[in-house]
Order: structure tokens, then C-alpha cells, then sequence
């Protein structure tokens, strides 16, 4: 018996996890698949009904789930571009010798261990527009209020400002850490050379960097395509359907309309689009010459 | 080195630079605090926004009239009991992969944290109804592990590779079987990589609302649920709400501080590395 442990240890260490992920995630996500071609109300007692693809010809015809799948993705897009240009800024100050510094690392940590619904409700309360502190603060400076969550027009860019509050740090101390651990010789040689700070950014950090920056960018993008908390502390998807992004509106027609085949057929896109972008990239960092 | 004395300009740059930013970043837990202080009248006075007269109403009746002492225990239930066997099941199988290089394995548990939650959640409510397991801790706990276990995995996989593999084939040679020489000679000195999966596995499990908030119900809610109990009045009690917020991030703020060091080097452990 001992042997047989011994000698398919790899097995036995393994299964447990394995069969753990298989019920938890890869038979619900079939699940869902099948539910996907089927008509359904939770609420009656009739059974699943087979209507084959028309959930998602119903789904591809739905203006709603256009708007989500483009908000996704500007989402996406726009925080951890932001994220990712602020990130290495703030990385390379931080690299720098100052006071306090392991301080203030410490401190950088704390956005984005924090509890993401609190800090929707707090950024809630910043965002009021009569006792908010950011229209104070505009007010102050002599400029009018925004309706910041409540203008279907602002109310995207106010949610991507929450969500690179929340993450530039992330994306600041990964880069942090690459900086750390480059060589010295390109440095000292450009040194030499009479290259100035910018060129020497340009041609020896960044390059140098790409790897870290692209490990970075890759969990950071991960995460933003399926935000959801803030979204939902803050708007629930408002004003109208402003903000609703394909994770909102699946949740909202799951589990508020309780549309079951309709709502499955948009998570297995959701799923495909997630898992094809996340795959993509880790295919270009390999390229890119890291391991994962 | 040697050439910062010459330029003290860039010092004062990177110092005004770096402290700017941190207030930036730190500004909104500060009005957080300041306005969990506040009753309700200071809160919608904008003239004075740091007028305050620090009482702790807004903390007793978090806790008199929302029972938050209840959903703060749930929360601890659910995320030691979560963290706690997604280690049982990720710390053996972390080191597997490692030792043996079971890439694809590997990849099956870290698709994990790639695949939306949403995805599943419908098949869990349906099936975890049908099971009478809604508003209970197993499902709840079920669920939080899918966050833990892959994310400890994620963690250890780079910290088991880089253990010697001497130090196990010594105790294999005295005699231990795998599974011994894991637990008496790889764990003990795993040290640092447990704590650091350990508290951050902790810390998604406290932080986690999508999944809570389809399985939990009124016997089982945790923070994140709990909050939204504030937002059900037509006007918001905002003193409340903050002093609430507050008591959620406070365990993970005050957790992330002690373990600073360990969180780093867990967050950004795997990607710097190549």
C-alpha cells in the first residue's frame, strides 16, 4: 500500500485538486453549456425545454448584449492602459532613493487588498454629487459638479478612475520588483555612452522590462474583463444600462429575470471571450520568453 | 549611487512625486474613516468637510442595529475554513506539479482563476438548491475554496520549485515515504510560501461577494452581503455605511500591514520570475 502511494505519488498528491476543480468548475461549466440550448424558467416546474441555438441567435440579436460585450471591453481597455503607463511611472520613482520607502510600499498595498464592495460604497459617497469630496473639490476650484455615476456619459470613466485607483499600485510593485532585479552592465554602458535618462529608458528599461510588464498587464486584464463588485456597489449596471457589462447583465438576466437558457448562452460567450483573450496572451509572453 | 548627491533636484522631484501619489491613493480610506466619525448632519454639511466630533455612534449602531458581530463571524468561518482546505488540497498538489512538472495539471487548476465565476454560478444555485445547501456554510465554504485552492497553487508551484530536491531524497534514504517526508522535512520548511498563500487566499476569500450573495442567505451572510442591508433605506445612512466599510477592510488592511513583506512577494513572486 505504502509502495502504491510511493509510486504514484504524483497521482495521489494531484487527484484530490483535480477532481475538486472537475466538480466545482469544469462540470458546472458544461452544465451551463447544455442549459445554453435549452429554454427554461426556474420558477415553474416544466423541464428544460431543447431549442437548440436559438438562445444565441436571440442573444447576437439583442442590442443589450452588443452594448455589454463593447463596455467590457472598453473596460478592459481603457483602466489597464492607464493602469499599466501610470504603473510603470509610478514604478520607476519608486526605484528611486527616498525617505520612508519601505513605508510607503506598504501603504500602496492597501487598495487593492481591500474589501472591493467597501470600496465601491466609499467611492459611492466621494462620487455624491451634493456632499461627495470630488464635487467639493471641483466647487473649490471654481469649476462646476459632475454627475459622476449618474450621467450615462461619465458614468464609464468614473468606474475606470475607481478601478485604476484600486490597481495601478499592483501594476506599480510588479514593475517595481522587475526594476530591482534588472542587470547593472546596460545601465553602466549607456552610462558611458553619454545616453540621457530618456534614451536610456526607452532602449535598456522598457525592453528589459517587457517581460515583467507583460505578466503585469496579463493578470491585470484577467481581472478587469470579469470586474463585477464595484460595478455592482456602485451602479448596478446604471444609469439605465450606462454601465451594464456583459458580467452584470448575465448576472442580472440570471438571476433577477431568472432567463436561465438565455443568461446561459451569454456566460458561455462571456466564457469563450475570457478564456480566448487569456489564452492568447499567455501565448504571446511565452513568445515573449516567459514561463508562467 | 554616487551620482545623487550631485542632483538634489531629482530627490525633491521623486520625494513630491511619490508622496503626492501616496496621498492620492490613500485619500479615499481617509474620507472613509473621517466620515465613519461624522453623523449625519456633519456628513451633508459641505462647508466644513473635517468637522467632526468623533463619536462612536455609527460603529454601535453597526453593531445594535445591523448585528454585524454575526456576519463578521461568518466571514471568519467562511475564510479560515476556505483557506484552510483549499492547503489541504493546493499544497500537495502545488508540490506535485512542481516536482514532477505536471504542466497540464497545473494549467487545469489555474484555469480556475482565469474563468469568470458567473460562468458557474447558475449550475451552483441550481444544483446547491436541489442539495439543500443554500444559506449554509459547506456551500459557501465549496465555493470560496475554488477561490483559495487555485490561488494557493498559483503561489506554491514557483516556491516548490525552488526548494533543493536534496533535502528530500535524504529523508527518503532514512527511510520516509513521500507523503512523511512532505509533512516532516518540505511543509516545515515551506514556511514563507505558506504564510503568503495563507493570507492572500484569506484575504479573496473575505474580499469575495459574487459567489456569497447567490449562496448565502440570512443565517450565513458575510461582510460584503452584509453591507448592502444600509442601501435598502430610502435615505442613506452614510455614517453607518463608512463605519460598516470600515469594519470590512479593517482585518485585510491590518492583515496586509503586518504581512507586507509576504504579500509582495506573493502578488508579484510568479511574475517576476522570468
Amino acid at each position: 500500500m505504502i509502495n502504491w502511494i510511493d509510486r504514484n505519488i504524483k497521482w495521489v498528491f494531484t487527484m484530490p485538486a483535480v477532481i475538486f476543480v472537475a466538480l466545482m468548475m469544469v462540470l458546472p461549466v458544461g452544465y451551463t453549456f447544455w442549459l445554453s440550448f435549452h429554454n427554461w424558467n426556474m420558477s415553474n416546474i416544466d423541464p428544460p425545454l431543447w431549442v437548440a441555438f436559438k438562445n444565441y441567435q436571440v442573444l447576437f440579436n439583442d442590442p443589450l448584449f452588443i452594448k455589454s460585450l463593447w463596455l467590457m471591453l472598453y473596460f478592459t481597455v481603457a483602466s489597464v492602459l492607464i493602469e499599466t503607463i501610470l504603473g510603470i511611472g509610478l514604478a520607476i520613482m519608486m526605484n528611486q532613493h527616498f525617505i520612508g520607502k519601505g513605508l510607503v510600499k506598504t501603504l500602496f498595498l492597501l487598495p487593492m487588498v481591500a474589501t472591493p464592495v467597501a470600496v465601491g460604497l466609499v467611492w459611492v459617497l466621494i462620487y455624491e454629487p451634493n456632499i461627495g469630496i470630488a464635487n467639493v473639490f471641483l466647487n473649490k476650484l471654481g469649476l462646476p459638479g459632475l454627475e459622476w455615476l449618474t450621467s450615462p456619459d461619465l458614468v464609464m470613466p468614473s468606474l475606470i478612475l475607481i478601478d485604476v485607483w484600486e490597481w495601478t499600485p499592483m501594476i506599480a510593485l510588479i514593475v517595481l520588483a522587475g526594476l530591482v532585479s534588472l542587470p547593472r552592465d546596460p545601465f553602466e554602458a549607456a552610462m558611458i555612452d553619454g545616453a540621457n535618462s530618456w534614451q536610456t529608458f526607452w532602449k535598456i528599461t522598457l525592453p528589459l522590462l517587457k517581460p515583467t510588464i507583460y505578466s503585469a498587464v496579463l493578470l491585470r486584464m484577467i481581472d478587469a474583463l470579469k470586474t463585477f463588485d464595484i460595478i455592482y456597489a456602485t451602479t448596478q449596471g446604471g444609469p439605465g444600462t450606462a454601465s451594464q457589462t456583459i458580467n452584470i447583465y448575465g448576472y442580472v438576466l440570471g438571476f433577477q429575470y431568472f432567463k436561465i437558457g438565455q443568461a446561459s448562452a451569454l456566460l458561455m460567450v462571456f466564457f469563450l471571450i475570457v478564456l480566448s483573450i487569456s489564452i492568447f496572451t499567455i501565448l504571446l509572453r511565452k513568445r515573449a520568453g516567459v514561463s508562467l | 549611487m554616487s551620482g545623487r548627491k550631485q542632483k538634489p533636484f531629482k530627490i525633491t522631484v521623486t520625494h513630491i512625486g511619490v508622496y503626492l501619489s501616496l496621498i492620492l491613493f490613500l485619500l479615499p480610506f481617509l474620507w472613509m474613516i473621517l466620515a465613519s466619525f461624522k453623523t449625519q448632519v456633519q456628513i451633508l454639511n459641505t462647508e466644513n468637510i473635517f468637522s467632526i466630533t468623533a463619536n462612536l455612534d455609527n460603529y454601535i449602531s453597526v453593531f445594535e442595529e445591523y448585528a454585524f458581530l454575526k456576519f463578521i463571524i461568518n466571514s471568519f468561518i467562511v475564510g479560515i475554513l476556505s483557506t484552510f482546505f483549499g492547503l489541504v488540497l493546493g499544497l500537495p498538489a502545488a508540490y506535485a506539479i512542481a516536482k514532477y512538472k505536471q504542466e497540464g495539471l497545473g494549467l487545469l487548476i489555474l484555469v480556475a482563476r482565469i474563468v469568470p465565476g458567473i460562468s458557474f454560478l447558475i449550475p451552483w444555485f441550481i444544483i446547491f438548491s436541489r442539495m439543500q445547501l443554500i444559506d449554509t456554510y459547506t456551500a459557501l465554504i465549496l465555493s470560496h475554496m475554488l477561490v483559495t485552492m487555485p490561488f494557493i497553487v498559483w503561489v506554491m508551484i514557483p516556491f516548490f520549485e525552488g526548494l533543493p530536491s536534496a533535502l528530500e531524497e535524504s529523508a527518503r534514504i532514512d527511510g520516509c515515504t513521500i507523503p512523511s517526508a512532505f509533512i516532516r522535512i518540505i511543509l516545515p520548511i515551506s514556511g514563507p510560501g505558506i504564510i503568503t498563500s495563507t493570507i492572500l487566499a484569506f484575504i479573496f476569500s473575505w474580499n469575495n461577494f459574487m459567489f456569497s450573495i447567490i449562496l448565502a442567505g440570512e443565517k450565513t451572510k458575510t461582510l460584503p452581503i452584509a453591507v448592502f442591508n444600509f442601501l435598502s433605506y430610502s435615505e442613506i445612512n452614510w455614517g453607518g455605511l463608512m463605519a460598516a466599510s470600515v469594519i470590512i477592510t479593517a482585518p485585510v488592511l491590518i492583515l496586509a500591514l503586518f504581512a507586507q513583506r509576504y504579500i509582495i512577494a506573493g502578488l508579484t513572486g510568479g511574475s517576476v520570475k522570468g
